[in-house]
């Protein structure tokens, strides 16, 4: 997908809103049935600014990436923090793909070093998001430390992601914890053997105030959009919410 | 016009025009024997202070012909032309020069140049034309006809050299040396201020200096061993620091807090900022804690906190809901960071103009400013992840130049579904050696969705190495 469109207009890809996941009705999807789509805009999110944590299913599965971009606000600053593992491992961020305006990044040997500059970043409200990414299950995350960046993050306004790649789903002091793998991606509107608009496969495992459950998350760039609407390829798609914009849909929640 | 002075017996005329000299009035005559001579006489008192700090700045200015520049007196400025004046097309170039740009100022001028210091005041002083450039082989020559006054001494030797009937400079050159050194003292020595005229006696510049840095210093009447005294030093250190920045108007971007110690050892503890800051409670904020760790060795008997580099910084602002501008506050962050963590691990992204993907997007020092570059928008999505290295991966495709089916990455196997490419991105042949190979980028999905950017390297039969390698470049989101 382009740079800028991880956070272009986004359609939804079944019939309409459907009941939100706040009423428990699709909470615990058994595995095996097929989970229920969903657009990035209208998965659970809390209220305000805190801490969630994103379990990458694998180390070499990038897709986490993609669904955390649509959720950031590209005009302001972000810090985005990766230890030395994280990156060995699975890369490091690379600006043309990301399509932010202003950045920093830090690199750091070590999670306590990445725990100490993500509470730093959180506290300077002028960031619009600070984000994460640690390795493995390294000693000092523990409940007390996800716990104080909850609350300078809720203090201060800034939104915090914690990205843990191989890591366990231990203790955490964080407000949504989900877990993101790739899924096959949407149907090239041009080119049929080509990788088309990304999709996910989002779990929302532990959160406060909502009830867990799996969805999956289509994405659809802006390009084309106009020739695609109401196309045949695009399978369980209503044409009368084909021109909702993510403005409407998060109006309407 | 004069300009007058007031002093113990009266007011005393310091400087004079030149009209009022016609009519009699000459600098250090009384106000009122000028007057007498001349009752139309307009005064206006002098102000030596206003006079001494327009010199001054005209001494800064006049270092745009010789990066020697002296003040000499309350009236005079001396360069040092050695190996300056060809750069103004020669001596008389210069002259002219410095004449031009003095008089575009609305000044008047005298300019002289000669061998030595003293020759080239007589000369300006009381040379015959105001501009002269005086050869090595010519200066005695040039000398003789001027005035004892021109040797610069104090008026009472001048006065007892004149009724000496010593009244021009070329009769003293031809008196006996020991007599004439026996009857004045060192200092006043006529001769001596003549040898140093005439080259044979060293008399070297004295430049203004630049402005020093602003500092703040702190002695301690015993030395202290315990390291938590440099946090305590910089408490005290920090507003006087702050104080100077603001007189001067000045934000810090580098500082140094050095710890005098017994043995004369000087331990160090250097921060930067990113904006030009001075406000006391960041300042302390970056340093506290590299002063706890300053080493004291036998103790400390002093410290100093210096801005080693400053940029100009006018008063600022607080937003009107509180608090600092959002750009302000990111830059301390990035202070801070950079601090605990080093400079080169807090980064910004700086684009560069290539076309290579890993040369395309760059990192500088978050501390630095951003160098401006025309990069090259890509034409073809980019992954948001990239390896630093890229990864050789064992690759199943249709060769010769067909897509990849099929690939091992990290021992295990990812089957591809669908791929898209290649985006051909060829050799910067300006910039790399002659084998480096072109490059074919593929996005590849795998079974489990999973996407990929991966590329072959080189083409079958290219003649720059053996059949192509694939590598594993980048993760897309």
């Amino acid at each position: 997908m382009a740079a800028g469109g991880q956070r272009a207009r986004l359609r939804p890809l079944d019939g309409g809103g459907g009941a939100r996941p706040r009423s428990g009705q699709e909470a615990a999807v058994p595995q095996g049935t097929e989970a229920p789509w969903r657009l990035p805009g209208e998965l659970p999110a809390p209220a305000g600014p805190t801490l969630s944590e994103l379990f990458a299913a694998s180390p070499r599965d990038g897709g986490w990436a993609g669904l955390l971009l649509g959720q950031l606000v590209p005009e302001r600053p972000l810090l985005w923090v990766q230890d030395r593992m994280a990156i060995l491992e699975s890369g490091r961020i690379y600006p043309p793909g990301l399509g932010l305006s202003e950045l920093i990044h830090v690199e750091v040997r070590d999670a306590r070093d990445a725990l100490w500059a993500m509470e730093e970043g959180l506290r300077c409200s002028a960031l619009s998001a600070v984000v994460g990414e640690l390795w493995g299950d390294p000693q000092a995350l523990d409940f007390t430390a996800t716990r104080r960046l909850a609350v300078a993050a809720e203090r201060h306004g800034v939104a915090a992601f914690l990205i843990r790649l191989g890591g366990h789903a231990n203790l955490s002091g964080a407000r949504m914890r989900w877990r993101v793998a790739s899924a096959p991606s949407l149907p090239h509107p041009l080119n049929p053997r080509a990788p088309g608009p990304a999709a996910w496969e989002a779990e929302l495992f532990r959160a406060r105030g909502f009830a867990p459950g799996r969805w999956r998350v289509g994405d659809e760039p802006a390009q084309g959009g106009e020739t695609v609407k109401g196309a045949e390829n695009r399978r369980d798609l209503a044409a009368a919410a084909g021109d909702r914009t993510l403005a409407a849909a998060g109006g309407r929640s | 016009m004069a300009l007058v002075v007031e002093e113990a017996h009266g007011q005393r005329i310091a400087a004079a025009t030149e009209a009022a000299q016609l009519l009699g009035a000459r600098p250090g005559m009384r106000l009122t024997d000028a007057r007498a001579l001349d009752p139309g006489l307009q005064v206006v008192v002098a102000d030596p202070a206003g006079d001494a700090a327009l010199l001054e700045r005209l001494a800064r200015w006049a270092s745009r012909w010789s990066p020697l520049v002296e003040i000499d007196g309350a009236d005079g400025l001396r360069l040092d032309a050695s190996g300056a004046a060809h750069l103004f097309g020669g001596e008389n170039g210069l002259i002219a020069d410095i004449q031009r740009r003095l008089s575009s100022l609305g000044l008047s001028s005298r300019v002289a140049i000669a061998c030595t210091p003293g020759a080239a005041w007589a000369l300006a002083h009381h040379g015959a034309s105001a501009a002269q450039s005086c050869p090595v082989d010519a200066t005695a020559a040039r000398l003789a006809p001027l005035p004892v006054a021109a040797l610069r001494l104090p008026p009472e030797v001048t006065r007892t050299l004149e009724r000496l009937g010593l009244k021009r400079i070329g009769t003293l050159a031809g008196v006996e040396r020991r007599p004439l050194a026996r009857r004045f003292r060192e200092a006043d020595n006529p001769l001596d201020a003549l040898d140093r005229m005439l080259g044979r006696k060293a008399e070297p510049l004295t430049a203004i200096p630049d402005d020093p840095p602003p500092r703040a210093l702190l002695r301690l009447a015993e030395p202290v061993s315990d390291p938590a005294a440099a946090p305590q030093a910089l408490d005290l250190l920090v507003p006087g620091l702050v104080k100077q920045l603001e007189a001067r108007k000045l934000g810090a971007r580098r500082l140094l807090l050095a710890g005098y110690r017994v043995d004369g050892e000087v331990a160090v503890a250097v921060a930067a900022t990113a904006l030009a800051t001075r406000e006391a409670k960041h300042l302390h904020r970056l340093l506290a804690d590299k002063a706890g760790t300053l080493d004291p060795g036998f103790g400390f008997d002093g410290f100093a906190l210096e801005a080693a580099w400053c940029e100009p910084l006018g008063a600022g602002q607080d937003g009107l809901i509180g608090g600092p501008p959002p750009a302000l506050e990111v830059a301390r962050l990035v202070d801070r960071l950079s601090v605990k963590l080093g400079p080169e691990r807090v980064r910004r992204p700086q684009p560069r103009a290539s076309h290579l993907p890993e040369r395309a997007s760059g990192w500088r020092p978050a501390l630095e400013p951003a160098a401006e570059c025309m990069a090259p928008p890509p034409t073809a999505p980019r992954p948001p992840r990239m390896l630093d290295r890229p990864e050789a991966i064992a690759v199943i495709y249709a060769t010769p130049e067909g897509l990849p089916r099929r690939f091992v990455w990290r021992r295990a196997v990812h089957d591809v579904t669908r791929a898209e490419g290649p985006e051909r991105i060829a050799p910067e042949w300006w910039r790399e050696r002659s084998t480096a190979r072109l490059r074919d980028y593929y996005r590849v999905e795998d079974r489990e969705g999973r996407r990929y950017w991966i590329y072959r390297e080189g083409l079958h039969g290219d003649g720059r190495g053996g059949d192509p390698v694939w590598y594993l470049h980048g993760l897309f989101g």
